[in-house]
């Protein structure tokens, strides 16, 4: 294996970047670029998957195997290369439209293999290639295109989705958070299995304004609920309120800074239970739960596979005469 | 024991072919007794065809008309191409394996019923108001009533085994008489047997005893008056085994890796009567053959192009209604220009249609059915054995083009067999792939100069990282271009590509004189029912000739010359004309159709009768 150093820069490609200017594309991009430089593997060792819409425009501006597919399918593509070389990261770039609408077949039957692709889903919570329609995760009244009324689907919550599927890796982060994706995405890429990172990213032209509170240092503390293994989950500004689980539901309590009461919930990324939970949180009553919520150790598909080839091991039956002959010839003279 | 020891004075006549057909409740074990027959009369040295006929549904209610499996096979000398029309000898385990049945045979035929199945309620429940075992309908018949539960039962009356168990063992006892009439040797099934039961010892030890009674009561009971031997096949010399179409398809694409020296790739959804090709690969994974068994038929079709952008020989298998959803994703492989083999196995359509029958009715959506201009490959095979061959071809031509091809076989092929003569390894072809340029001067969209195919840099190459996807690519460089001219141009270079495999096709036989009246031409499945037709037609003194075709896209280049020899043109296919819309469409002509829209395949008799009309200028 290449031990030589790559930068954020050896994967990018020369194409031109066009997205429009602002997208949160753009920063995502970045720190995948930076966390594949990282992690020590040479740029052909790496193969990233899309499907179709802005997100999956991906491929094209990273410097390495890429493939632009058809739409909704990158999770199957993904899952032939992974099966064929388990050698290579494969990484998924997809949307919520191309990742939770028309593929959300593959991307539930991934999370259940358990087959490891790394999986990064921009969620803006539009339509936006096509300019502007609901898609599964836009929230109930928003007035898009296609509905002019408001819409009237109940919306998907893609890191609890994933949660739900018992998925072995699952991460939320905030398209501008450098430092958050930084760290989400470096434990995605070493994560053997199926790994689910939802990026809340803005859409200039149609939802632009869709996360600005989160973004926005006056608010943003009291709106953002930090989640860490082993640390309780307290969040506000001076971290003076925290959630509690009473009957298995969440509460939030207030407190003096610095004196979490020990009724606040420690986070375990251990415990498939309290991923659920956590990630149900939504506004407006709790704040908006981002990091890690959930790593599991689980052998994935592609090992087993192997595993159970390496199994059979050496048969006479390699010989393709051999093979081809079977168990019950005959011969003619 | 088979050698003939018979201690009465049995006539023993020489057949050239036999038809038998073992009917029953699907739960009978009917297809198994059949398949075993097969393959002690492929060991004996007659060449076969068989045709399993079985219900859609896993168990239809025991004793109804709906619940009747059937498989029929004709074995005998070298003119066996068809599982035979009309059955000499019907095998009917109840009376609605009988009345379904009784219709395609002929008078004088012989009918071994199992007489212990003509219960009051069955023979209700099958539609007969009186017994046709005792009341003398079937006396234009050699009818032998036989009671096999009785017969089974007192067999293994010491074994232990409950009567359920006891019961399941009948198909045995019938294959044993079957065994003794026809001369053939009982060992390969009782070998067969100790194998498949080696888990449960008493049962191995039942069946093989209720195979011997069933030989030894045919041979010391006085109801069977004669036994036959049905004249050998000259064949070449060679190994042979028995495949099913599907098995040969699947061993194709295990050998066609290993020519290729790359992993087989099979993504595959469950599908009638496609799913035994996945079923067959599953039990070689350790032979470099990955699996996968996908959540439907676009995952199957998808992951198997990832598995070709990895660098596998990526294969995928299906029939009508999965042919449909991988419309899209064909669509990418032709302009990802990406090799995969997708074995389509033809069945009546549209929608669910008639899903374990067969048809010939997807040619069309085969070479056209995806949006766009999207040229790729399709070839039919011909046969059962011939579905090696042809899939072995079509992956040939996918990695030496960079193209997906389609084989179209039908579920007249997938379950037939017929004895298919194992290849030396130096028989086999080679497998070319296009010529890869050093990293410096790699780009992803160059073209060999003679086949236009592209470099087939796959993922985990170093030095080669390049881009791939749907939007349309630039000439050479392969970026993302909406330029007008390169697309015209693009779409241009695809078509030529799959026009140039042309270069691929051996000049079409022509069986019979190569100019006259009559030339019947066809593709795929009615192989067999052509040339046994054209046969008699020229036993009558028919002037007429065949052709047959396996490159259905492109059409073989000398087929406009071979068409223009003849006056007439007739064409049978199991559809409403669609390759007869081709040629008409690609060389102006005029052919006659012979259109069979049954969910069964076309049989020698319907072409022959439509020769003779045509011959006779009716």
């Amino acid at each position: 294996m290449e031990t030589a150093k790559l930068t954020a820069k050896d994967f990018a490609s020369t194409l031109p970047v066009k997205w429009c200017p602002g997208c949160g594309d753009f920063a995502i991009l970045n720190q995948i670029q930076k966390t594949m430089a990282g992690m020590g593997l040479p740029h052909e060792k790496y193969a990233v998957i899309s499907g179709i819409g802005c997100s999956s425009r991906f491929p094209y501006y990273v410097n390495t195997y890429g493939f632009h597919s058809i739409h909704g399918r990158a999770c199957a593509v993904a899952s032939g290369v992974k099966l064929s070389n388990p050698e290579l990261a494969v990484w998924v770039v997809t949307g919520d439209g191309d990742g939770l609408s028309i593929g959300g077949n593959h991307m539930l039957h991934t999370i259940r293999r358990n087959i490891g692709l790394k999986v990064v889903l921009f969620n803006n919570r539009i339509y936006a290639m096509t300019k502007g329609q609901a898609s599964p995760t836009t929230l109930q009244g928003a007035k898009t295109k296609s509905t002019p009324m408001g819409v009237i689907d109940y919306p998907f919550n893609p890191t609890r989705f994933a949660a739900g599927l018992d998925c072995t890796f699952v991460a939320r982060g905030i398209d501008t958070d450098m430092a958050g994706n930084a760290m989400i995405l470096e434990r995605a890429a070493k994560h053997k299995g199926t790994a689910f990172v939802e990026i809340l990213q803005k859409c200039v032209p149609f939802t632009d304004k869709e996360f600005d509170y989160l973004k926005d240092p006056a608010t943003k503390e009291d709106l953002i609920l930090r989640i860490e293994h082993g640390k309780p989950l307290v969040f506000g500004k001076n971290k003076e309120k925290g959630i509690v689980f009473r009957n298995f539901k969440a509460e939030i309590i207030e407190f003096k800074p610095g004196a979490v009461p020990a009724e606040v919930a420690i986070y375990d990324e251990t415990n498939a239970d309290m991923a659920y939970l956590v990630s149900g949180l939504e506004g407006p009553e709790f704040p908006i739960p981002v990091g890690v919520f959930r790593v599991e150790e689980k052998t994935p598909f592609e090992a087993l596979y192997y595993e159970q080839v390496a199994a059979i091991g050496d048969t006479k039956e390699n010989e393709l005469e051999t093979l081809l002959t079977g168990p019950d010839a005959w011969e003619v003279k | 024991m088979n050698k003939s020891s018979s201690k009465k004075q049995i006539k023993v006549n020489a057949l050239d072919s036999i038809t038998i057909r073992f009917a029953g409740d699907s739960g009978d074990g009917i297809q198994l007794v059949g398949h075993q027959f097969a393959d002690a009369a492929a060991i004996a040295g007659n060449d076969l065809s068989t045709l399993p006929d079985y219900p859609s549904e896993v168990r239809s209610p025991a004793g109804s008309l709906g619940g009747v499996s059937g498989f029929q096979l004709t074995f005998g000398d070298e003119s066996v191409m068809t599982p035979g029309t009309r059955p000499n000898v019907l095998i009917a385990m109840n009376p609605a394996a009988l009345i379904v049945n009784i219709k395609n045979i002929d008078k004088g035929s012989i009918i071994i019923a199992n007489s212990d199945a003509f219960t009051p309620a069955a023979l209700e429940k099958a539609g007969y108001s009186s017994n046709p075992l005792e009341d003398g309908t079937l006396s234009n018949y050699r009818l032998l009533s036989v009671p096999v539960n009785t017969l089974t039962e007192n067999t293994l009356k010491d074994s232990g085994l409950t009567k359920a168990q006891v019961l399941k063992c009948k198909n045995f006892y019938i294959l044993g008489i079957m065994y003794w009439m026809y001369d053939l040797p009982v060992e390969p099934t009782s070998e067969w047997i100790k194998v498949k039961f080696k888990k449960t010892p008493e049962l191995a030890k039942a069946n093989q005893l209720v195979l011997a009674a069933g030989y030894a009561y045919s041979e010391a009971t006085e109801m069977f008056d004669a036994r036959f031997q049905v004249k050998k096949s000259p064949v070449v010399p060679g190994k042979y085994r028995n495949l099913t179409g599907n098995e040969a398809a699947a061993y194709a694409l295990i050998t066609a890796a290993k020519l290729l020296k790359r992993k087989l790739f099979y993504g595959s959804y469950p599908i009638t009567p496609a799913t035994e090709i996945l079923q067959t690969l599953a039990k070689h994974k350790a032979n470099d053959v990955v699996i996968y068994q996908a959540e439907d038929e676009i995952a199957a079709v998808c992951s198997s192009i990832g598995a070709a952008f990895a660098g596998c020989l990526a294969s995928t298998g299906t029939s009508g209604p999965g042919l449909s959803l991988k419309a899209e994703a064909l669509g990418l492989a032709v302009i990802a220009e990406l090799p995969l083999v997708v074995v389509n196995v033809q069945r009546g359509g549209p929608s669910t249609g008639l899903p374990t029958k067969t048809e010939q009715s997807d040619l069309m959506q085969a070479i056209y059915g995806r949006h766009g201009e999207s040229p790729l490959v399709v070839l039919a095979a011909s046969s059962p054995a011939d579905c090696f061959t042809t899939t072995l071809e079509g992956a040939r031509i996918a990695v030496k083009y960079m193209t997906p091809v389609i084989v179209l076989t039908n579920a007249y092929l997938s379950n037939g067999s017929e004895p298919f003569r194992i290849p030396k390894l130096k028989e086999l072809p080679r497998f070319d792939i296009p010529k890869m340029p050093a990293p410096e001067s790699f780009k992803p969209y160059s073209r060999d100069p003679e086949t236009l195919a592209r470099p087939w840099a796959y993922a985990g190459l170093k030095g080669y990282e390049h881009r791939v996807g749907g939007l349309e690519k630039a000439d050479g460089t392969g970026n993302v271009s909406h330029d007008p001219e390169n697309h015209e141009l693009m779409s241009k270079l695809r078509a030529e590509k799959i026009a140039r495999v042309v270069a691929e096709i051996p000049p079409t036989k022509v069986y019979g004189e190569s100019e006259g009246e009559l030339l019947v031409l066809g593709w795929g499945s009615t192989f067999g029912a052509i040339t046994q037709a054209v046969n008699e037609a020229k036993k009558t003194g028919l002037k007429v000739s065949s052709a047959h075709v396996k490159h259905m896209n492109p059409l073989p280049p000398d087929l406009g010359t071979i068409m223009r020899r003849f006056r007439k043109i007739l064409v049978p296919e199991e559809n409403f004309g669609q390759f007869r819309m081709m040629l008409r469409a690609a060389y102006a002509v005029e052919p006659i159709g012979l259109n069979k829209m049954q969910g069964q395949a076309l049989n020698s008799d319907e072409v022959l009768a439509k020769i003779t009309e045509i011959m006779r200028g009716n």
